[in-house]
């Protein structure tokens, strides 16, 4: 059977949805730091490492939560993860680079670079749920369905992976994006490149 | 899990590497033949007040080399290392750079001083991406795979897995990362920069050196395109997360064990077939601790294994790719390069360093990486000869 897609989770606009439904609205105006910190605590998140962690992992821990946790099924435990994003960990980067360009006064921090590496989300993800899987980050100038589709689909066919978490999950200073979808070989909405497009807008 | 029927096997060949040891792969063999390292003692006092070690590509050398190309337009330092790495391969396989010929892009940080530019364009990992493809005439989306420490071996299995489900004929993977003030201050604030050029698996290793380089590869289900004597088919992969930890390998080698053993459950290979094992050797206490544990848990405690990390130093998303055209080309000629620093045993389990180049007939080689964010690859090679086709 074709995988298809089963569960999606889009954080965009000061708004959360899992499945196409609305759970959360943020204040407005609320810059990124303040809005996902308003969804930690609106879902109960309760996992205080959230605090330690940058802009990015933030909101891939955020969104592959809800979506994991508010689905009645089991996760399998060989599900592979796939994210991607346009900006890396651009805002953790900045801030180390500004702390060891400050001359003399030049100091890095260890709880900054250590997540100066975009696939440090796939490390507090798999950490979070306990995923010995296969996980992969990729970069793409913008969400890239043709992609996602063709790897989700290989890591399956080629028997990697019996289901795919994948992710669109973008933020670069207040801008941000996050798609997270589960794809499965089951019954579910075509894991096409039109549906993924009408998903993530 | 059944492991598929009727998979389209896929093949590697015309590596190449840029390096501080030569800008060619022949150099960088040659290099290493005659008991060389690329790693010196550094001062720039930009990056520390007193000398340190680190493997740094001499810039004149590079423009030198590069001005030969003919390329147009303004390339940085890391594209120029790549664009080199790539000339054996576009040349070769001109006629093959169509739409079926993907590319992906092994990089941790790219570019990452336009950080400090008013112009951060350069930054982002899809433009330099999208600047070498345009160069070479990939018509294409480069992809970019950015996986911490063991990028440059899984660009080769994710290459591998694209065209066994068709998506692409052929793919070049290319992988490059630069000796950054960036990173060097990182890993200084982990205290685990080495004070010495590193040793992995020594007693007195002490931590990392850092190194750069870029270096590449050709993938392609089409053996008759492969005009050298031998070629390598990649027989199993795996990337397994050890679910542990951010910063630091499980204890048990969880993750790059997983990894390990499902390449060889795909490769239907079992511990004794594998001829030598191209590990990632960091020198840092966890890593080297880690992979002794993994290793010995698939019985591999008898097989000889090299790091190259005390010639190359870590080079990061380069790394993976540049040890394994290393290692392969060494295979070619039935050698296993030796692993620099080693002299006493300084891991709790039995493990067979090769601290000398030695003469074996090679023909499965197994390449390992673990890194930052609880990654580890596995991908195990099998020699292919034209002879025999």
């Amino acid at each position: 059977m074709e995988n298809n897609i089963i569960h999606y989770c889009n954080i965009k606009n000061n708004e959360v949805f899992l499945d196409g439904k609305k759970l959360y609205s943020g204040q407005d105006g609320d810059q990124f730091l303040d809005f996902i910190k308003g969804v930690y605590k609106n879902f109960e998140l309760n996992y205080p490492k959230f605090y330690k962690m940058d802009p990015l992992c933030k909101l891939a821990i955020t969104a592959s939560s809800i979506l994991l946790d508010g689905i009645d099924q089991d996760i399998d435990p060989d599900m592979g993860l796939l994210l991607s994003n346009k900006s890396s960990c651009y805002d953790v980067d900045v801030k180390h680079q500004d702390s060891i360009s400050q001359g003399e006064e030049s100091y890095a921090s260890p709880a900054n670079f250590v997540y100066t590496l975009p696939n440090i989300a796939l490390g507090e993800i798999s950490i979070k749920y306990k995923l010995r899987s296969e996980n992969s980050f990729f970069i793409f100038e913008g969400f890239n369905p043709e992609f996602m589709i063709d790897y989700a689909n290989s890591m399956t066919k080629l028997r990697k992976s019996s289901s795919v978490l994948c992710g669109w999950i973008e933020v670069k200073e207040n801008v941000y994006n996050a798609f997270m979808f589960l794809v499965k070989p089951e019954a579910g909405l075509a894991f096409t490149k039109e549906n993924l497009l009408n998903l993530i807008e | 899990m059944n492991l598929p029927q009727n998979i389209i096997p896929v093949y590697v060949a015309n590596g190449n590497c840029v390096t501080p040891m030569g800008l060619n792969l022949l150099d960088n063999v040659q290099g290493i033949l005659d008991g060389r390292t690329a790693i010196e003692q550094v001062k720039d006092e930009n990056l520390q007040k007193e000398p340190f070690y680190g493997a740094v590509i001499n810039k004149d050398w590079l423009e030198n080399a590069y001005s030969k190309l003919e390329y147009n337009g303004d390339f940085s330092t890391l594209e120029k290392m790549m664009l080199l790495a790539l000339e054996d391969i576009v040349k070769t396989y001109s006629d093959h750079l169509d739409d079926k010929c993907g590319i992906i892009f092994s990089s941790t940080k790219g570019n990452i001083e336009a950080l400090t530019q008013d112009n951060k364009e350069a930054y982002f990992l899809h433009y330099l991406a999208k600047k070498i493809s345009k160069a070479i005439g990939i018509p294409s989306e480069p992809i970019v795979l950015s996986n911490a420490c063991v990028s440059g071996i899984m660009a080769i299995s994710v290459a591998k897995r694209l065209i066994q489900t068709g998506i692409y004929n052929h793919m070049i993977v290319v992988g490059g990362d630069l000796f950054s003030k960036f990173v060097f201050s990182g890993f200084q604030s982990f205290q685990a920069i080495s004070s010495q050029p590193c040793k992995p698996y020594d007693k007195a290793r002490d931590g990392i050196t850092l190194g750069e380089a870029a270096a590449s590869i050709f993938v392609t289900q089409n053996r008759d395109l492969i005009s050298s004597e031998s070629y390598y088919e990649v027989i199993g992969d795996s990337s397994i997360n050890d679910a542990n930890h951010i910063s630091g390998p499980s204890r048990t080698g969880e993750g790059l064990f997983q990894s390990i053993r499902n390449a060889m459950q795909e490769a239907k290979v079992k511990s004794p077939e594998i001829d030598c094992i191209s590990s990632h050797g960091t020198a840092t206490n966890f890593n080297d601790e880690m992979e002794a544990q993994a290793f010995n848990r698939v019985a591999l405690e008898t097989i000889p294994v090299f790091s190259l990390k005390a010639i190359y130093g870590h080079t990061l998303g380069a790394a993976g790719l540049l040890e394994t055209v290393i290692s392969l080309n060494f295979a070619d000629k039935n050698l296993i390069p030796p692993s620099l620093g080693y002299k006493d045993h300084g891991l709790t389990l039995p493990l067979n360093i090769n601290n000398e180049i030695q003469k074996k007939e090679i023909n499965t080689v197994l390449k390992t990486a673990s890194g930052f964010g609880g990654s580890n690859t596995a991908v195990l090679f099998k020699k292919c000869k034209s002879d025999g086709k």
